[in-house]
């Protein structure tokens, strides 16, 4: 199983609380388990990654083991201690305004 | 005994304000989506307890809510709204070509006799309708691809498909109207468009009598004469008797013609409500009072109506869908402002009182008047 830790707003709209768990079939990917996510909780669909375009929102960013994903490709693997779920995969929204 | 459900959408959630019939005594509901933009609410007239709304936020995008019990519970709706085809360019701000883009759904607008029914304005303007209940949505085509669609631009709040009026007479008939292109109608349920603009004079266009590129701010029409239209152009406020064949000026002796909502008292079809504000770039009242606008000859004559509202001291402003009338005997009007005000009259704009004073700033008011 994958965890999956989501912003507040995200959680508050899947109707979770803490940390989600997903699985995923094969090589778990950004775009694996957000699939999995996805189709676990159809209401979060467009609200991290575009519709159409499948592109990580803007103000959205992806962290695990302190590092930030964001910007890898969505079909690279996953950090192995992610994969096994022993760290989890983290949905960051940006803290924005002031 | 009947009474009213506001269906209030603001900067920081939606709220439910209700009274009874005599619009005195309000219960306001606790924030639903908090601390999301809620552009939008609006309840089915085939059903008053399906309610449909428009949640967005910058950092997650569009969420659509549906209601199935008048606003206790909500449920994520469809949220993917798809040009349809290649969407191609609009005109940027700086008259560039821009890929057309969807960012929000402005405004929602239920069919008048089908309950799953529900039509989308959306910006960058388009029209979208789902017949099931807000689960998936198909644009109306035709709308976007009109000829003079690569030449639209945004007005100052986005390019925003705002107005959706259905003629209750007619379900062919459709007005719609987008920031900064006009007003377009249909009369054949959506598969073709044309503008109606003829009469529309903005002298901040290339061309001030153009086709199309006019600030339309808002429409309003009184059901029972649905070729009759009243708009709150950008500058100007207008009347068609023709079904947006033709317009003329109705501004009258307002103290500025400039403004957002305009509505139609819901008995008598000659009584129109506006709120004018300064501009171009202030968006404040005249002197610091708020005062709606009344005319009962259908335009030209306008009375301030000010008992009640705050004659000192006020820079709000009330934006195009936060003003609604009830169709109780004694018609109700109701607006709300960007400082978080909601104010009723429940005689016609004679009397205001405050419902809340406190809210975020609103985007939208719309109320059902309840058996």
């Amino acid at each position: 199983m994958i965890r999956v830790l989501l912003p507040a707003p995200l959680r508050s709209l899947a109707r979770v609380s803490g940390e989600v768990e997903v699985e995923v079939a094969g090589t778990a990917t950004q775009r694996a388990v957000l699939d999995a996510l996805e189709a676990r909780y159809p209401m979060l669909r467009g609200t991290i990654r575009d519709h159409a375009t499948q592109q990580r929102r803007a103000f959205i960013r992806f962290f695990a083991l302190q590092q930030d994903l964001s910007n890898d490709p969505p079909d690279e693997p996953l950090p192995d201690a992610v994969a096994r779920g022993t760290e989890a995969f983290c949905v960051v929204a940006a803290i924005a305004g002031g | 005994m009947s009474g009213v459900r506001l269906l209030v959408g603001t900067h920081k959630g939606g709220f439910i304000l209700t009274s009874d019939g005599k619009r005195q005594r309000w219960e306001v509901s606790e924030p639903f989506f908090t601390g999301w933009e809620v552009y939008h609410v609006k309840g089915s007239p085939a059903d008053p307890d399906r309610l449909y709304a428009s949640q967005s936020r910058g950092w997650f995008g569009q969420l659509i809510q549906r209601s199935d019990d008048g606003g206790k519970t909500w449920a994520p709706a469809g949220n993917e709204f798809a040009y349809e085809g290649e969407p191609g360019t609009h005109l940027w701000y700086d008259g560039t070509p821009r890929p057309w883009k969807f960012m929000r759904a402005w405004h929602l607008e239920p069919s008048l006799t089908e309950r799953d029914t529900v039509y989308a304005g959306v910006e960058d303007a388009a029209l979208f309708k789902s017949t099931d209940g807000a689960q998936t949505w198909k644009e109306l085509a035709a709308l976007r691809q009109h000829e003079t669609g690569p030449t639209w631009a945004p007005g100052a709040g986005g390019m925003c498909l705002h107005t959706i009026l259905q003629d209750p007479t007619n379900p062919e008939r459709i007005f719609i109207a987008i920031s900064a292109a006009g007003v377009f109608r249909t009369d054949d349920s959506g598969k073709s468009w044309r503008p109606v603009n003829r009469g529309l004079h903005s002298s901040y266009i290339p061309n001030p009598t153009a086709e199309v590129g006019h600030c339309v701010h808002r429409l309003a029409m009184h059901p029972s004469r649905p070729d009759v239209l009243y708009m709150q152009k950008h500058w100007d406020v207008m009347r068609s008797d023709d079904a947006g064949e033709s317009w003329r000026e109705i501004s009258g002796n307002l103290p500025t013609d400039f403004g957002f909502p305009i509505e139609v008292h819901a008995h008598e079809p000659e009584t129109v409500y506006v709120v004018p504000i300064t501009s171009d770039s202030d968006h404040i009242p005249p002197d610091g009072k708020l005062r709606v606008y009344r005319s009962r000859s259908g335009g030209d004559e306008w009375e301030p109506l000010t008992r009640g509202l705050p004659q000192r001291d006020c820079y709000v402003n009330v934006l195009r869908d936060a003003m609604a009338v009830d169709t109780l005997d004694s018609c109700g009007i109701y607006f709300g402002t960007t400082g978080g005000q909601v104010y009723v009259s429940a005689d016609a704009g004679d009397s205001w009182q405050p419902i809340v004073e406190n809210l975020p700033a609103v985007f939208s008011v719309e109320v059902q008047t309840l058996p």
